[in-house]
């Protein structure tokens, strides 16, 4: 719930004094954007946000949020964010990272957080490159890319971040791409509202390194046939007249035209976020024509610090050791009198 | 105790031999609990095979545990057993080079068969082929004893044999007339739910003790009166529970919740399952995914205001090294525990070595300076580990504790502390008045910087690991800023040296030799200097418990002497260390890398061998 204060937040509160410096035209002037945005509306205090980030491009965004930030090491921000959450589950932590830092250097760390469910919120700046580094293949790449590193095409078979997310047992999957600011937008107040481990991935533009490599979704005359944004409760459809939509055929989803073969209105699937069974949202994970944008899980479960918090509170009720001074006294000892 | 004399002995060292799954580490904790009730002095120290279970009836499943126990102090678990008891032909193997001819040797006969030394690499029948008529040696079939004791309970076999570490047990009792109450109430919580095995191991237990009686197992029972302590309240301790507890008590002394993050590695992991068991302190143990997460969650917890720390032992630092870099750009109290084994790579897992110090020292990249202590003995690991908060916390920078296998699986009587009694902790943290604060802004003396934890309203700001600016902390690549930066890190850790005690002397405060240690061979070196003294050789001992900084004195002190011997578990690092940073004086060294602490005797010998 927003309280008086934090509804007074504008945008303009959350951007520091820092000057920001990715490349003229790269999407994460966009995602920044949003994001101080967003934040006036996930009602928490300023001071009670912190940005987490590990290595690369994205990673200097906690300098950009005036919020509390810590930029780590290259890979280990989900065990950064963990410590900062553990040590004070009062706070909103996000976690800033990119392809190469989540999904290759810290793909441990970045499953096991998961895995965990501590409450964290995870931006996954997809861009299919390394960039600061300048133009290597990361492990989102697309086969047979040429990149600095990849002279003849790579040959190594890309990660689907969302794959891997639901894969590691995660229970918050959205999509988006940098191209669309107000989705962006509701889509982290809904990954704050989530609580427990949510990963947002946003297709992101490298401008410098790999120009265009999701144009064939987001640019104008695309977007509308490859871009299925999909919502809780409502049919999946797409196309410039909303004449498509995702239908089940067996075991497989299939794009089907309404009005065509027989199929009508009522014959597309609608999307249940909440579904507790994966199965569904793992295939629309997978989809790549179209590619589903949107909250595409968000399935409630027990959160890490509260089951470690309940433990604590047993062991609190149970125990006989009031203080250090008690367990140091148990047990067996022995008293030397003085002679 | 029948009609057998009983005799006073100063001092008594027991090695229990048997295969690891014969039960020796709970028969050698369970002598030494007895003994300490009893007032005795105690040093003990476990040895145990890498693997979990190793061949069985082989030297390498061989699982040992000494203790050595006396009416003096003693300060190590002694350099040779005078009481070897042998549960089987491997452990006769793996321990007859240690024992002193004249010794007494308990063997048990049933697993001496053809098979079992054979096994255990003898060429030909040990008890028969005259390898032991220089010793004293008991043959008891403990094992049929045992069984027969133990007949119509109506127990499985495996059961029946399992309790033959009692009937040893119950005969080293008679031999060093010890009562039989404390081993009781341990079986009895030990084996609440199951009554009948309970039964099993009393019975087992009385049974040997009869046995040893009856068979007058010596000449004459021995005993070894209460020690000369220190009065107080006392508990025997293990280095690595002394350590947790450190840790537990300056959490409680500060207010502050204690996160440890954590990856399981031997052996260090009882640190981790000490702390644990103590959620309701508001300790939070994490057991993280690997080693950099137990790190890189713990700088985390730090920043955001928990007493933060990790523990490993060595290739665990190892990983941890870029994350420690972090710590001290970002200056955040972190204390990190690197338990010692033998390296390199995996080496030698469940040995002791002090092979780390360098790692400690200078294992990052950059010019990373953090405060690096080490404990000397099992209960000095609470004394370190607390003082290894207070360090962090009070000059907001990382702190490495260098333990080792030897005091960390060792035990010692501690001299129990209460919360109130301890030295108070003043985390340097920014004031609400302070005006202007700056994330970089620093303490005039200590050079720490104020911290500020996330939660703090209108005290909003970054850290990370991109050089700071000497102020704002906010990221800069000034080529100024940069030297003054690297200089200041390194002078925040110096500035330590005016908080931290001056380097004592025992023995000899001058003279011809002092004989210069650091960490876990503290009570080796000053035993081995106490003998000296009695031979009319004096000669001084200096132990490090601080390395950097070195104690402020410590030229002072090495020029009052004409030699000085630096003796370490490696091949030569500290010396290395006190050449870089004291260059004027002249040094000897005396390394041991076998992954076994030093013996007395080998410290002695080249006292000796300088001195003549
Ligand atoms: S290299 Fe690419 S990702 Fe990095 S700042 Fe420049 S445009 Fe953005």
């Amino acid at each position: 719930m927003a309280t008086t204060e934090t509804q007074e937040y504008t945008y303009k509160d959350f951007a520091s004094d820092q000057e920001v410096r990715w490349c003229p035209g790269c999407g994460d002037y966009a995602i920044l954007k949003a994001v101080q945005r967003a934040m006036p509306e996930i009602g928490v205090k300023k001071e009670n946000i912190v940005f987490v980030s590990g290595i690369g491009c994205s990673s200097r965004f906690p300098y950009y949020m005036n919020t509390y930030g810590f930029h780590g090491i290259h890979g280990r921000a989900p065990a950064l964010a963990t410590g900062v959450k553990l040590a004070n589950p009062e706070l909103s932590v996000w976690e800033i990272t990119g392809d190469g830092d989540a999904l290759a250097i810290g793909g441990n760390h970045f499953i096991h957080a998961i895995r965990r469910n501590v409450d964290l919120n995870i931006l996954l700046f997809n861009n299919k490159i390394y960039g600061l580094t300048k133009g290597q293949f990361s492990p989102t790449t697309d086969l047979g890319f040429k990149t600095k590193s990849s002279p003849q095409g790579t040959i190594d078979n890309p990660f689907n971040p969302g794959e891997l997310v639901i894969g590691a047992s995660g229970n918050f999957f959205a999509r988006v791409t940098d191209t669309n600011p107000k989705l962006m937008q509701q889509i982290f107040i809904e990954s704050a509202k989530h609580k427990g481990t949510s990963v947002v991935e946003i297709m992101q533009n490298c401008v410098i390194f790999n120009d265009k490599v999701f144009a064939p979704y987001t640019a104008k005359e695309n977007r509308a046939d490859h871009i299925l944004e999909v919502r809780h409760g409502e049919p999946m459809r797409f196309g410039a007249n909303n004449e498509k939509g995702l239908v089940l055929k067996g075991f497989k989803l299939e794009v089907a035209t309404i009005g065509e073969n027989g199929v009508t209105e009522d014959d597309i699937l609608v999307h249940d976020a909440h579904e507790p069974d994966s199965t569904l949202h793992m295939m629309l994970a997978k989809l790549h024509d179209p590619i589903v944008n949107g909250v595409i899980r968000d399935v409630p479960a027990e959160t890490f610090e509260l089951r470690m918090q309940r433990q604590v509170e047993e062991i609190e009720r149970t125990s006989k050791f009031k203080s250090v001074n008690d367990l140091f006294t148990s047990g067996e000892t022995w008293e030397i009198k003085p002679h | 105790m029948g009609a057998t004399a009983v005799q006073e002995l100063d001092k008594v060292v027991i090695k229990f031999a048997g295969d690891s799954g014969d039960g020796m580490q709970l028969t050698g904790t369970q002598f030494t609990g007895t003994s300490a009730l009893l007032g005795n002095d105690i040093a003990t120290f476990p040895d145990y095979p890498a693997e979990i279970r190793a061949p069985q009836g082989t030297v390498a499943g061989v699982s040992g545990f000494q203790v050595h126990i006396g009416q003096t102090h003693i300060y190590t678990p002694g350099d040779q057993p005078d009481v070897l008891v042998a549960m089987n032909a491997a452990a006769l193997k793996a321990n007859i080079n240690e024992v002193p001819r004249g010794k007494t040797i308990i063997v048990d006969t049933d697993n001496f068969k053809r098979k079992d030394w054979e096994k255990a690499g003898f060429e030909e029948d040990p008890l028969e082929s005259g390898l032991l008529k220089d010793y004293h040696v008991i043959e008891a079939p403990i094992t049929s004893l045992t069984r027969t004791a133990l007949e119509g309970m109506g127990l499985d076999n495996k059961s029946i044999t399992r309790s033959k570490n009692m009937f040893a047990l119950g005969m080293v009792y008679w031999m060093f007339s010890r009562p039989l109450d404390y081993t009781e109430r341990f079986l009895k919580d030990k084996f609440a739910n199951k009554e009948l095995i309970y039964e099993a191991n009393v019975k087992a237990l009385k049974a040997g003790y009869n046995y040893a009686e009856t068979i007058e197992a010596l000449s004459s029972a021995f005993t070894v009166l209460p020690a000369d302590m220190e009065p107080g309240l006392y508990k025997n301790i293990m280095g690595n529970e002394a350590t947790a507890w450190g840790f537990l008590a300056a959490a409680e002394k500060t207010g502050k919740e204690l996160f440890l993050g954590s990856y399981p590695i031997t052996p260090a992991s009882d640190i981790l399952h000490e702390i644990s068991k103590h959620k309701h302190f508001g300790a939070k143990a994490f057991q993280a995914e690997d080693e950099i997460a137990g790190i890189t969650s713990a700088i985390g917890a730090a920043f955001a205001g928990d007493l933060a720390i990790t523990t490993t032992s060595g290739p665990g630092l190892a990983l941890k090294g870029e994350a420690l870099g972090l710590a001290v750009m970002t200056e955040l109290p972190l204390v990190v525990v690197d338990v010692q084994r033998g390296g390199p790579s995996t080496g030698l897992p469940t040995k002791t070595e002090q092979s780390d110090l360098m790692q400690a020292l200078y294992g990052r990249n950059g010019e990373s300076p953090v405060i690096v202590v080490a404990a000397k003995s099992p209960a000095h690991c609470f004394d370190m580990a607390y003082t290894a908060a207070k360090l962090a916390l009070e000059h907001v920078t990382p702190v490495v504790l260098l333990t080792d296998g030897y005091v960390a699986n060792g035990s010692q009587p501690w001299r129990i502390k209460k919360v109130e009694d301890l030295e108070p902790i003043v985390p340097h943290e920014a004031s609400k008045n302070m005006l202007n604060w700056q994330p970089y802004e620093r303490d005039a003396n200590t050079l720490a910087r104020y911290m500020v934890y996330p939660g703090t309203p209108g005290y909003e700001h970054r850290v990370g690991g991109l050089e700071k600016d000497h102020l704002t902390g906010n990221v800069s690549y000034d080529p100024q800023n940069h030297e003054e930066m690297v200089k200041t890190r390194e002078e925040k850790v110096q500035r330590v040296a005016d908080y931290i005690p001056e380097l004592e002397v025992e023995g000899a405060q001058e003279g011809e030799l002092l004989v210069v240690g650091w960490g876990g061979t503290y009570g080796s070196l000053t035993t081995a200097v106490k003998q000296c003294e009695v031979q009319n050789r004096p000669v001084g001992h200096a132990h490090f418990s601080y390395i950097k900084p070195l104690p402020k004195n410590t030229a002072e002190v090495f020029s009052r002497f004409k030699k000085i011997l630096v003796c370490e578990l490696n091949n030569g690092q500290f010396v290395k260390y006190l050449r870089g940073e004291l260059p004027q004086f002249e040094y000897l060294q005396y390394n041991k890398i076998q992954g076994l602490p030093f013996r007395v005797a080998e410290i002695t010998r080249e006292i000796k061998k300088i001195l003549l």
